[in-house]
């Protein structure tokens, strides 16, 4: 087994503003929100559940008969977040509390400010609702709930048809999650070999093919490649290709692009990479190509300090040499 | 019902960061190890492996995993989104079906590359509760609070499991968080989310686990001391913690029974819980007396590597009766916020 | 050893590029009511719940099957969730069969789904990942070369992509659900539209679809109450190999093959061109027809695409593929799998409206995913096996 080596890390943000679609029940909760009304929905037993869903949790039967509640409730659990998350509702310490609005059977999950102070928070208290001044849609249209002495005001209300607010047909949650990707041990010695200008693979013990580059396992026999390290050529073979013509948030190469799978002199796997200074009618398969690396002062350990493979200028390999590849 | 029991186990040790190793590199040598004890003369008939695609916040996060079993010729293979304990369920299906006689069965995670507590936050509602951000220890906090405040636990109980677990796993090499505490000093820790403190919450645990279930036929030939699966079952609750009795695991109790737990003495149980007050609540939920040894490897609170800290559960109730002596054992895993999702296995020497 | 299994409610979503109306709740409910419908049965009559669904990211939630199994009646019931990337429709419906076939339920509901539209579905499938250069274009970029590979291995005259995409969508037509319904598609059309990743034409490419698609399986005896006739599971089988390794062949993977021999071995078919009489199979780019008619066992290795050219796959062919018009018609990704099985099951039902083929007995449903390396398939016979 290779010496063991620190493994690069790198940060890895996962990030997307999700639109999601709300339907019939959702949908005139949201607007609720909006209007700076609270809406539950009525259960077989006549019990009010708030928030509404479309079905009844507990059994799956349709639900659809909205009724209002109360803007303001009693507090029926809470918990104290004092360090705060960035993306949690509050800046300054707060309780993520179940409020039980007047008229509602069933808490709904929410955030509490209690100005920063604990001691104010007590199960039973009663809360009222903030509503944000900026409503885009969603639950954060209320920003949080606060103490307050305004007094129960009893039944769930029911609603008309004329009564609904209008609906809120789509919301807007963006997703916003931090990583440390680890690369692990085969990887990190790919790419700090990248980062002198070499390419380093490594042996299957079993077979003795050479992998490059490679996450550490060879999966045919489910062993670490943990063989010599064998430094393979910057210099290969097409054995297949695709023009890219559509466009997508992650590629930063300009269309269209040839993506072609190499296999490297010296190495018994393929990898992806893009050919250019050719015209993309002129890639073919057994093509001999080269790879243009980065200016040296730019390389870091990436597989980005190849710009791109070009023609090497050698006759085409022979079909034979690369036909196991296909 | 075709006799199943447990040949081989295996598990990494749980740390609090595998700083230089990837999920392959953790997970190999564990599946090897627990192919190697089985002891079979031929490849496993199916493999079933769980894990969670957002521990890495990549799409197909499992699928690395399939190069550590060495999938060729080509095998017979599926996977769960949850905790390996029902990745072993679906492989114990499988051969209740005659489909196959022996199966691997793996999970593994790496939460410590995101901020876990935070990561949770998106198993829950995406309409109404997601978007506050929750963090898993917040949610686990509700809970606590409403279990207090009912008289269901009290902050002391709390604290005697962590103390109980922790003092447990000095005898497992395998755990992340082992020593003796006090519990009039664990009871003077500040709050971390109150009312719950750092001690009565799981650390965070990189690590796999692996096994190899086989029919009895197998199981008689190859093993010197099958653990049998004799009970297996579980159920989910509905998640909206609003619409749920927090001071109760019933969907534990619901599988407790299905499992027939209750059908014979338990020498020793083996339960997953993330949280103090939520082990005593399954504690509770599976009906054991004062005689039956809990968690001695310490459980979730000494080491809880994600997607395979359930199926760890088995199969350290599994070395129990094999290595153990004992003679009968139950684990349990649990997946979603506050007990959500519950499953029991009984095993018997 | 194993029970008997029968199925006994199909349903499915009107699939489209995004459900605007609905929730996601609400997606799968749709599905859902249509096969207990079929099924005349309500919720409660349900044992088992198993949900299928791809990666996370499309909805941006973590085990998603948590906060939508009691929608599907599933509250303090045992509730499964499949993950088998692009085959998990598939992998998801012989997870709950074998739930029957073991005797531990009598009647399992499964739901596949996918509400792509709540994100972009090319994103969520290529992440790019620290330290790697982004190369690959979503699916079609992965699979564009493996297509070239298998044109230059069996001298495929070009064309025979289009004529795979003419056929499914004009199929489509015929099927109330699809998602696309081009009615005035021309061969012409296709061929001119323009070249993604070549060789692959926006034409010759699934869309991306809001769907779902939901099961109810019995055992022998509910299967004899159904108020109609079932279609009888005769054999499933599932293969994976490994995404990589050196001389792997991913064009024809051994995977397929593999699976396909097991398959009807179980099923007791020796001849399956004759003996199968349609097959829906998962192809989200045209040229996957011939190649996994090639598979599947149908064809001889790089002979597959002579049955797209012979016609051989038609509606009216000795072997039609896809008369629902596939997944080049709808894909909803997490629930293509379980929509090549469920219309399979329609098939032998007589269930499958302007789209049915007559006489249809015996019928093969077929999902691939990952890197060509997962497949799932089922025989399912209108006669008991």
């Amino acid at each position: 087994m290779p010496e063991a080596v620190p493994s690069l890390t790198a940060p890895h943000r996962l990030q997307y503003t999700y639109k999601r679609s709300t339907g019939p029940v959702l949908g005139r909760f949201f607007g609720g929100l909006r209007d700076g009304r609270i809406l539950g929905v009525r259960r077989k037993d006549g019990s009010v559940m708030v928030p509404p869903k479309e079905y009844d949790p507990d059994t799956g039967e349709a639900l659809g008969e909205l009724v209002e509640v109360g803007t303001a409730g009693v507090v029926k659990s809470w918990a104290w977040v004092s360090h705060p998350r960035e993306k949690q509702p509050l800046g300054r310490p707060f309780a993520y509390a179940l409020v039980q609005l007047d008229g509602a059977d069933t808490p709904l999950l929410h955030a509490v400010d209690a100005g920063g102070d604990e001691r104010r928070m007590t199960t039973g208290m009663r809360v009222r609702a903030r509503f944000a001044a900026e409503r885009p849609g969603g639950i954060r249209d209320i920003e949080c709930f606060e103490p307050t002495d305004e007094p129960a005001k009893g039944k769930a209300k029911p609603l008309a048809e004329s009564e609904l607010p209008a609906p809120v047909e789509l919301v807007k949650v963006p997703v916003q999650l931090d990583y440390l990707y680890s690369a692990g041990q085969a990887a990190s010695r790919f790419l700090r070999g990248l980062a002198e200008g070499k390419l380093l693979g490594q042996r299957c013990p079993v077979d003795g093919k050479v992998y490059c580059p490679t996450r550490g396992a060879c999966a045919e026999h489910g062993v670490p490649t943990a063989g010599e390290i064998v430094e393979v050529k910057d210099r290969g073979t097409i054995v297949s290709y695709s023009v890219v013509r559509v466009p997508s948030e992650n590629i930063q190469v300009e269309l269209p692009f040839a993506a072609v799978t190499i296999l490297l002199d010296g190495a018994d796997s393929t990898f992806t990479h893009v050919m250019s200074e050719t015209k993309l009618e002129d890639v073919h398969m057994g093509m001999r190509v080269q790879a243009v690396w980065q200016p040296r002062e730019t390389w870091t350990t990436s597989m980005k300090n190849i710009k791109y493979f070009k023609p090497s200028g050698e006759p085409d390999a022979p079909f034979d040499s690369y036909k196991d590849h296909l | 019902m075709r006799d199943v029991a447990v040949i081989s186990f295996s598990q990494a040790k749980s740390v609090r960061r595998e700083a230089d190793r990837n999920e392959v590199e953790i997970l190999m040598p564990v599946v090897h190890e627990a192919r190697d004890r089985a002891g079979l003369d031929k490849r496993v008939d199916f493999i079933c492996s769980g894990s969670s695609d957002y521990l890495a916040g990549q799409s197909f996060a499992f699928v690395s995993g399939l190069d550590s079993v060495g999938a060729w010729p080509p095998i017979s293979e599926s996977h769960v989104e949850a905790d390996g304990a029902w990745a072993l369920y679906e492989a114990w299906v499988k051969i209740q079906m005659g489909y196959a006689d022996t199966a691997l069965v793996y999970g593994f995670g790496k939460p410590s590359m995101g901020d876990l507590p935070e990561v949770l936050a998106l198993q829950l509602d995406p309409y109404t509760a997601t978007p506050l951000w929750p963090d898993a220890v917040s949610i686990a906090a509700l809970q606590a609070r409403i279990c207090l405040e009912q008289g269901v636990v009290t902050e002391r109980q709390m604290a005697e499991v962590a103390v109980r677990d922790r003092r447990n796993a000095k005898g497992n090499r395998f755990a992340q968080l082992a020593g003796d505490f006090e519990v009039e000093k664990l009871l003077a820790e500040p709050y971390l989310v109150s009312p719950l403190r750092r001690y009565d919450c799981s650390p965070i645990s990189d690590g796999a686990s692996a096994m190899v279930i086989a029919s009895g036929e197998v199981a008689r030939k190859v093993c010197k001391n099958p653990a049998w699966i004799t009970g297996f079952a579980h159920i989910a609750e509905p998640q909206e913690l609003g619409v749920r009795d927090l001071t109760r695991s019933r969907s534990t109790e619901i599988a407790a029974e299905k499992a027939g737990v209750g059908k014979g003495r338990v020498d020793v149980a083996e339960i997953y819980g993330p949280f103090t007050h939520q082990e005593l609540l399954v504690e509770k939920a599976l009906g054991l007396d004062r005689s039956v040894k809990v968690n001695p490897s310490g459980g979730a609170l000494a080491a809880n590597p994600i997607m395979a800290a359930g199926l760890t559960r088995i199969g350290e109730a599994a070395r129990a009766i094999s290595e153990g002596g004992a003679r009968r054992a139950v684990a349990h895993a649990t997946s979603g916020p506050c007990l959500q999702q519950n499953l029991v296995c009984v095993l018997e020497g | 050893m194993a029970e008997l299994c029968g199925v006994i409610g199909i349903g499915q979503t009107h699939h489209t590029a995004a459900r605007k109306e609905l929730s996601m709740p609400g997606l799968l409910r749709e599905a859902a009511e249509r096969a207990l419908s079929d099924a005349e049965l309500t919720w409660k009559d349900i044992d088992a719940v198993v949900i299928g669904k791809a990666p996370d990211m499309f909805e941006g939630v973590m085990m998603p099957e948590l906060f939508l199994h009691d929608a599907l009646g599933g509250a303090y019931k045992p509730m499964l969730r499949v993950h088998t990337a692009g085959s998990v429709g598939g992998s998801t419906a012989i997870v709950a069969a074998s739930l029957v076939q073991s005797g531990i339920h009598e009647r399992v509901l499964t739901v596949a789904f996918e509400k792509q539209s709540e994100s972009n579905a090319m994103w969520a499938l290529t992440v790019t990942m620290p330290f790697a250069m982004a190369v690959v274009a979503g699916a079609g970029g992965y699979f564009a070369p493996l297509i070239r590979g298998y044109i230059r291995r069996s001298g495929a005259p070009e064309d025979t992509g289009i004529r795979v995409a003419l056929k499914d969508r004009k199929n489509a037509l015929k099927n109330p659900y699809a998602h696309l319904h081009l009615p005035d598609i021309t061969f012409e059309q296709i061929a001119s539209s323009p070249m993604l990743w070549d060789p692959v034409r926006y034409l010759e490419t699934c869309p991306s679809s809001d769907g779902a698609c939901a099961l109810v399986l019995s055992n022998e005896k509910h299967a004899k109450r159904a108020p109609r006739k079932p279609a009888w599971v005769h054999a499933t089988e599932m293969r994976s190999e490994p995404t990589y390794f050196a001389g792997r062949d991913q064009v024809i993977p051994r995977a397929s093959t593999d699976n396909a021999k097991s398959l009807y071995k179980k099923a007791g078919i020796t001849k399956p061109r004759e003996e199968i009489d349609v097959a829906e199979i998962y192809v989200p780019f045209s040229w996957f027809e011939p190649m996994w008619m090639e598979g599947m066992l149908f064809a001889p290795p790089n002979e597959g695409w002579k049955m797209t050219y012979e016609g051989a796959t038609a509606l009216d062919g000795d072997l039609p593929v896809n008369p629902s018009g596939g997944v080049l018609s709808s894909n909803p990704i997490g629930a293509s799998g379980m929509l090549r099985f469920a219309e399979a099951a329609m098939q032998v039902r007589g269930q499958a409206g302007e789209h049915q083929i007559d006489g249809a007995k015996k019928a093969l449903g077929h999902a691939y995913g990952g890197g060509s390396q997962y497949f799932s398939t089922w025989i399912v016979g209108s006669e008991k096996p």
